[in-house]
């Protein structure tokens, strides 16, 4: 059968050139600054930072081989098409190009492999001095544990600023595999059941860095996300002091209300309120949860309306969740009193 | 039926139907058994392709709707269970079932009711598995299925998992075995290993591959299993069981089969490029060699899967070294593909287009895998849409693009009628702008932080423009898919009727008529040349041009000496063996005893079955 080219082939051809470098173009610029997990463009850790070098020297190297390789490959079908009276070459093969184009790529890659190397392990290092603060990741949701002063928090992270951090990540035997991560300070490590990982990392500059779990760990892996904030070291001193403290104690009668209600019912079976009876950790400690701007894995922002849904009916706002549901069992004015309560941990 | 009594030594008449549905249950020639391959992957091909149009359109817009978290989680398991283990294998295996015995000139495989065997396993291995959506929800741990995760997921699901991919994996094993054996041993005198077509080279590293993961991959699946169904605890932490034993054994198999998935479109190509080319392929030791040390290096990169794991520095080292240096021979291939169109007489066929976008997109995949080796950045990039942006464009753009390829190179010595070339262009053209608006941006979306297998994200991550872009490129695929079947069912009634060697094909299988007899070759043939029907067909002048000999085209296949040709009989043993093995999957998953009774029995039946029956019956 034959074959023969038409004129639509050669437009056919010209569309995709133009289609592969539209695509190039896009890659290259399509990136929007108000996604505050993008640590292409914005890298701020130094760990981030680090890593983000290295993408520059290897995407740089990868850009120019692609279009390299791709002109090539256009341009051979485009100039070798069939024409009439040109009979193709009949060679097999060329030993020297073939032997120079293998060491190339293997020359540089090996050039490449130094600076991987030393950033790893420079990575890997422990700084002296380094703030060392417990991780662990349960389904969904993480906790903190201040290892010298012994605070225990959740979700939200708070980290002096300027200091050198070490990050013990732990895994917990009883849960999943997590993976802990907030793309604009560091890259992730997985919090592996029964093992002990470490972040090493720093923030240069105030701010609040988005991260997320990226292990898959069951129904609601996707809500389980999770904020780290940078405080100048005096604030976190602040921050940190403030969460030595036990509970304040309710003064409306509601929030008094709702304190009896917490720990009378299934709640303290799970969460721990310093200055309390409730001591459980299968959930999140609450001692100050007001004080943390998002609750639930990060999922919700921490307001009356979010935390009625969520003492209500929790499962039906975040799949899979552990914390049951409380409808039917607690009326809608017992859930009022019971955030109310919530409300005044700050 | 009394002749047939008589002079039967089975345990039933041998069955003798060659049409109908039955002679397709029964068969024993590869090539129908290649056939019912070629169409069971394609079934699921669409059914993983509504999965993925699924996940898409949940994505596309922040907070989705479409799905809720279940079943999200279930379709993006079962796409990649399906496009994995149920579409990308058994198409390489459809092609390389129908086309090793044409390709090599022999007659058959070497154990042609294995073979079927491997079929039955295969077909009946999927649908066990799918079975379990109506049966209280599919697998939903990831195609990965990390422990320990996998063991404490509710349902069934994982146990549907663990008990379907073992099922599948036999179906690998036994294929493997066919191959290898018949590779090894069954080439047309004079094929020397130096002649084969890399297709054939290609599936023999990957039939290697094959045979050394799957054992792999079913041990861990035999603990998962344990630790699921009989209280086992390989992988419970919380009694020192150990998460990272699933990781290293999952990723020993899961990483050469990237290999297993890629290799047969590689071969696919390394035909394709030279036939429209009109020209042998350049460098074929150099790519030949690539080829297998691609099979033995793929062993050694498996932990780049678990950089994020706490391997330490050291082990992390290792393994980003030998991912950086397992591109080489994969540069290797492309240059030389390059190199085999340079010069080259070239037709623009569908089957040509597929080809060089497979090399053209394979290399962005190739250039995204290399980045994986910078442990540093890996951290960052891993389990994001980075990731699934590379592996759609290694296994989409790479092995898909390549077995379409393959599809319309072979279509009219399969069918007897081409495809249509216009409306394979239009599929060609809208895979190709649908692939790359579906999966260029994931890179981007996966630099600016969106994570894997998560069912919904807030509106106010930066993601929304591109997630909405995928999704309408993924639908162009879709529109693309519908184009191949019109194609397809347009050439079964008006297709252009195919002669023996439509293409002007360099290797035998363009010798036999389209389709081929039963019997694939009246005459073996004698082979002398690497491209052996190319320098039957063709001289050379004193410059180096090739010249038509008349008489070399003229093969022997059209005159009546065949008879006397003994093949294997047709037999119900291998699809009656296999059909036990569903109820060995049921009755474990569930623990009823009788079922698992009724399945050995069946099993051990077929076996027996086939092991007095004799191969040919007289």
């Amino acid at each position: 059968m034959e074959t023969c080219l038409k004129g639509s082939d050669r437009k056919s051809l010209r569309a995709a050139a133009l289609g592969v470098l539209l695509l190039v173009a896009l890659v290259l610029t399509g990136c929007e600054d108000r996604a505050p997990q993008d640590f292409l463009n914005h890298p701020i850790g130094e760990t981030a930072k680090e890593a983000d070098r290295l993408w520059d020297i290897v995407f740089a190297i990868a850009v120019v081989i692609f279009v390299l390789v791709e002109a090539v490959l256009v341009f051979a079908v485009v100039k070798f098409r069939r024409r009439p009276g040109r009979e193709a070459a009949q060679f097999h093969g060329n030993t020297r190009l073939e032997i120079v184009l293998t060491l190339i790529p293997a020359l540089l890659l090996a050039g490449l492999a130094v600076p991987m190397v030393s950033t790893l392990f420079a990575a890997a290092e422990e700084q002296q001095g380094a703030l060392q603060i417990r991780v662990v990741g349960k389904q969904f949701w993480w906790e903190y544990e201040y290892m010298d002063s012994g605070v225990v928090t959740a979700n939200e992270l708070h980290i002096p600023t300027g200091t050198p951090i070490r990050l013990v990540i732990e895994g917990d035997p009883n849960d999943v595999i997590h993976s802990y991560w907030a793309p604009r300070l560091f890259g992730k490590q997985d919090v592996v059941p029964g093992r002990t990982n470490f972040i090493n990392m720093e923030a240069p500059k105030p701010g609040t860095y988005w991260g997320q779990c990226t292990e898959y760990c069951g129904l609601s892996h996707a809500n389980m996300r999770l904020r780290v904030v940078a405080q100048d070291p005096d604030e976190f001193e602040d921050w940190l002091a403030l969460q030595e403290e036990p509970a304040a104690e309710p003064t409306s009668g509601a929030a008094a209300e709702g304190q009896k209600l917490f720990l009378e019912n299934a709640c303290a079976g799970c969460h721990a309120i310093q200055g309390t009876d409730a001591a459980a950790r299968v959930g999140p400690d609450l001692t100050h949860l007001a004080g943390r701007s998002t609750f639930a894995g990060a999922m919700f922002e921490t307001n009356e309306q979010n935390l009625v849904k969520w003492v209500t009916d929790a499962p039906g706002v975040k799949p899979g969740v552990k914390m049951p549901s409380f409808r039917g069992q607690l009326t809608s004015e017992e859930v009022e009193s019971i955030v109310a309560y919530l409300l005044t941990l700050e | 039926m009394a002749t047939a009594a008589l002079t039967r030594r089975g345990m039933f008449a041998r069955p003798r139907a060659t049409t109908g549905w039955w002679s397709w249950v029964t068969t024993i020639d590869h090539k129908k058994i290649g056939i019912l391959y070629g169409v069971t992957a394609f079934v699921f091909f669409l059914i993983g392709g509504v999965e993925a149009l699924f996940i898409r359109l949940q994505l596309a817009r922040p907070d989705g709707q479409v799905l809720d978290a279940e079943l999200y989680n279930q379709f993006f398991t079962m796409h990649g269970i399906t496009m994995i283990f149920m579409v990308v294998m058994p198409m390489g295996v459809a092609l390389m079932n129908y086309f090793i015995p044409l390709m090599i000139g022999a007659r058959d495989v070497a154990f042609p009711r294995l073979n079927a065997f491997s079929y039955w396993v295969f077909l009946f291995g999927g649908i066990f598995v799918y079975s379990s959506f109506f049966l209280g929800g599919a697998p939903d741990g990831g195609w990965f299925g990390y422990a320990p995760l996998s063991r404490t997921l509710p349902g069934h699901g994982m146990s549907y998992y663990s008990l379907g991919l073992q099922i599948l994996g036999i179906a690998s094993l036994a294929g493997a075995v066919n191959f290898i054996v018949t590779i090894l041993n069954m080439r047309a005198p004079g094929m020397t290993f130096m002649r084969m077509p890399v297709f054939i080279w290609m599936s023999l590293v990957v039939s290697f591959l094959l045979l050394f993961a799957m054992p792999v991959l079913a041990v861990a699946l035999f603990q998962l299993m344990f630790d699921r169904l009989f209280g086992g605890n390989f992988f419970n932490p919380a009694v020192g069981g150990d998460p990272l034993l699933w990781q290293h054994l999952f990723w020993v198999f899961g990483h050469p089969e990237v290999y297993i998935l890629i290799l047969p479109a590689m071969g696919i190509v390394s035909e394709v490029l030279p036939t429209f080319s009109r020209k042998p392929l350049f460098g074929y030791a150099a790519i030949v060699f690539a080829g297998v040390a691609i099979g033995f290096m793929g062993w050694g990169v498996w932990a780049h899967h678990m950089f994020a794991a706490g391997l330490g520095p050291v082990a992390n080292t290792a393994f980003a070294l030998t991912t950086m240096f397992i591109a080489v021979p994969t540069g290797i291939k492309i240059f030389n593909w390059v190199g085999t169109m340079w010069g080259g007489s070239i037709r623009l066929t569908t089957a040509f287009l597929f080809a060089v976008g497979f090399v053209a997109m394979f290399i962005i995949g190739g250039l995204s895998g290399v980045t994986h080796a910078f442990v540093p950045h890996d951290a960052q990039q891993t389990d994001t849409y980075y990731i699934v942006a590379h592996f759609h464009y290694v296994l989409f753009g790479g092995a898909i693009f390549g077995l379409f390829g393959g599809l319309y190179y072979w279509w009219p010595k399969v069918f007897g009628r081409l495809l249509g070339e216009r409306l394979g262009k239009l599929h060609f053209w809208l895979y190709f702008i649908g692939f790359n608006l579906t999966f260029g941006p994931m890179h981007i979306v996966g630099l600016q932080g969106q994570p894997r297998r998560i069912y919904t994200y807030p509106e106010n991550m930066g993601w929304d423009l591109w997630n909405l872009v995928m999704t309408v490129g993924a639908f162009v695929i879709a529109v693309g898919t519908l184009v191949f079947i019109v194609n397809a069912v347009l050439s079964r009634k008006r297709g252009e009727e195919a002669v023996a060697d439509p293409w002007d094909g360099r290797t035998l299988e363009w010798t036999t008529p389209s389709p081929p007899p039963e019997y694939n070759f009246s005459d073996v043939p004698l082979v002398t040349h690497r491209d052996d029907f190319w320098h039957k067909k063709y001289a050379r002048t004193p410059e180096g041009e090739p010249v038509r000999v008349f008489a070399g085209a003229e093969h022997a296949d059209d005159d009546e000496h065949h008879h006397g040709i003994h093949l294997p009989s047709p037999s119900y043993f291998p699809a009656l063996a296999a059909l036990g093995m569903p109820f060995l999957g049921y009755g474990t998953v569930y623990k009823i005893l009788p079922a698992m009774i009724v399945g050995a029995a069946i099993l051990l039946l077929g076996l027996f079955g086939w092991g007095l029956e004799p191969s040919v019956e007289e």
